[in-house]
């Protein structure tokens, strides 16, 4: 059998939903009370939203919340953060969980437009807002030009960070912010990155700004 | 964490009836209100906190900046910090808040951070955020091991033999200058209570941060009408530029004629147990020609009660030269 033959009859081995399968299924394992976030789940996203895996257990509370213009319902441990709810019930493992307090930025989303971190919130506050993760801001088909940006700046190392500086990135295009670097570095001092990629993520937003 | 009810109460009444149900309102309480969670949710994290019942008062009107009849401005509690810093008013007539607010967390913070939460932000002393640790805030009696630990960052004023806590917030320093009001619902109605009596000082009671009893909601802050020709600054100084607790800041409100302060208001921040307004350096600087030599005995004077630990003695000198420096920068501006 020749090389290209046996990629032609394998499935495409996309490594991001090979994570997202193997992990949730150790975690819904350990972690009885999210609803598992399995294939199964993300099945039941791409019809009704509605989460069927999510078990009644007492104590959790039902609830939907609007992910990236998708609602989704389910039930949850009331001390379910907004990032746990993302990556463990909705399947969207995007936001990173770096410090899970406050204290690194990885889990930065946007609620009703603007960014917060998501380890410092419960889900259950978030009912009826606008909630975006950066699974909801481009596609590899179609990258927000802060994605792009990324790319051609080189704006990371390791990659942990990035979907927080990303996300924080794209808030600060409308928040005020003076057009020097300085500015751009203090408004973007609430995301750590531990490779050091601060002077591309600068260059990269300062690229998307100037082209407006 | 521990397991909680979390409720979201139809309005204020509702609310204040669910957190009356606590036996305080202090550290440890059974009923806690929910703003930002920016400090809660971090605290029931680490088990430091853990209320039975969580109230989400997110949704309650409480949310707006409005100007008061005579001229002040009244902002409601769950205001978050980015709202409050380019807020139109605040940066025209009341800059060091602004600048207060902006020169602490990071944008994502300031956006879930509400006042009423910044006015009870809880200390960042290691021995508090750790339940391995004794600690006198956290449980009374139990000692404070900062005395003879890491105190690097705590406080200079205002401590006690059983606590040396800093409080961390850089809103509530600008607050303290600026004399704002504290509005609270409770049980028993309403009541407005000064700036400089809403925070304790530790004494022999540092599980006591606040006056606040259980059932009482802060509703809104007011600040009095701007004093005209004032001139605001915060200065902060830190470990390292930005997303850092002050190890010493500046809130000056100033206001200089014919190269005399008339009037001054001055409080500090990152060396106090409280929010620190120095009366003794207002005192020094009204009527007095506005120069360096008065900026520093003003410095001296806001100093002259602080006590040093075995690792922040390097605060006093820092606190000075940050009033100083502060008062310097005003002058100029």
């Amino acid at each position: 059998m020749t090389k290209s033959n046996l990629s032609s009859e394998l499935p495409n081995p996309n490594r991001r939903d090979f994570l997202i399968g193997t992990g949730s299924t150790v975690a819904a394992g350990v972690i009885a009370t999210y609803a598992p976030a399995n294939a199964a789940v993300r099945a039941a996203d791409e019809s009704t939203g509605v989460h069927r895996d999510s078990p009644a257990i007492e104590g959790t509370v039902p609830i939907t919340l609007h992910i990236n213009g998708k609602d989704h319902q389910f039930r949850l441990d009331p001390r379910t953060t907004l990032l746990d709810c993302l990556r463990e019930t909705v399947a969207l493992t995007g936001t990173r969980k770096g410090c899970d307090h406050g204290q690194c930025g990885a889990c930065t989303v946007h609620v009703n437009g603007r960014r917060v971190l998501s380890c410092l919130n419960l889900a259950l506050m978030h009912d009826g807002h606008e909630i975006t993760t950066i699974e909801g801001l481009g596609t590899p088909e179609a990258l927000h030009p802060m994605q792009a940006a990324f790319l051609e700046s080189d704006a990371y190392q390791c990659g942990y960070c990035t979907s927080g500086q990303i996300m924080s990135a794209v808030a600060l295009l409308k928040e005020p912010c003076g057009p020097d670097d300085a500015a751009v570095k203090e408004l973007m001092s609430g995301n750590i990155c531990r490779c050091g990629a601060y002077a591309n993520i600068v260059a990269a937003i300062q690229q998307v700004r100037k082209r407006g | 964490m521990h397991s909680f009810e979390f409720i979201r109460p139809a309005d204020s009444t509702a609310a204040i009836t669910a957190a009356a149900q606590s036996k305080t309102a202090q550290q440890g309480a059974e009923v806690r209100f929910m703003g930002g969670g920016t400090t809660l949710i971090d605290l029931m994290k680490l088990n430091v906190e853990t209320p039975a019942h969580v109230l989400d008062i997110n949704r309650l009107p409480f949310d707006k900046i409005e100007p008061m009849p005579d001229g002040g401005l009244k902002i409601g509690a769950t205001v978050r910090n980015s709202d409050i810093a380019y807020h139109s008013s605040v940066q025209h007539d009341y800059s060091v808040l602004s600048q207060a607010v902006l020169s602490g967390a990071s944008a994502q913070i300031r956006n879930m951070a509400t006042v009423a939460g910044n006015l009870l932000q809880r200390t960042r002393c290691m021995y508090f955020r750790d339940t391995a640790m004794p600690c006198n805030k956290r449980e009374p009696g139990s000692g404070c091991p900062a005395i003879t630990g890491s105190n690097r960052t705590l406080a200079i004023l205002g401590t006690s033999d059983h606590c040396i806590a800093t409080n961390p917030s850089d809103m509530c320093v600008a607050m303290a200058a600026l004399e704002a009001t504290i509005y609270v619902e409770g049980q028993k109605g309403s009541r407005a209570i000064s700036f400089g009596d809403f925070h304790l000082l530790p004494g022999s009671t540092p599980h006591r941060e606040t006056v606040l009893e259980p059932g009482d909601l802060i509703t809104h802050v007011t600040l009095p009408p701007p004093t005209k020709g004032s001139r605001h600054v915060y200065l902060k100084l830190r470990d390292r530029a930005s997303y850092e607790f002050a190890l010493a800041s500046a809130a000056v409100v100033v206001t200089i004629a014919s190269g005399n302060v008339t009037r001054a208001r001055i409080a500090l921040g990152g060396v106090g147990t409280k929010p620190w307004r120095s009366y003794e350096a207002e005192a020094v600087l009204a009527g007095r020609p506005a120069n360096d030599a008065n900026f520093r005995k003003a410095a001296e004077a806001a100093l002259r009660g602080a006590k040093p630990q075995s690792e922040n003695g390097f605060k006093i000198e820092l606190a000075r030269r940050c009033l100083t420096h502060a008062l310097r920068t005003a002058l100029t501006s």
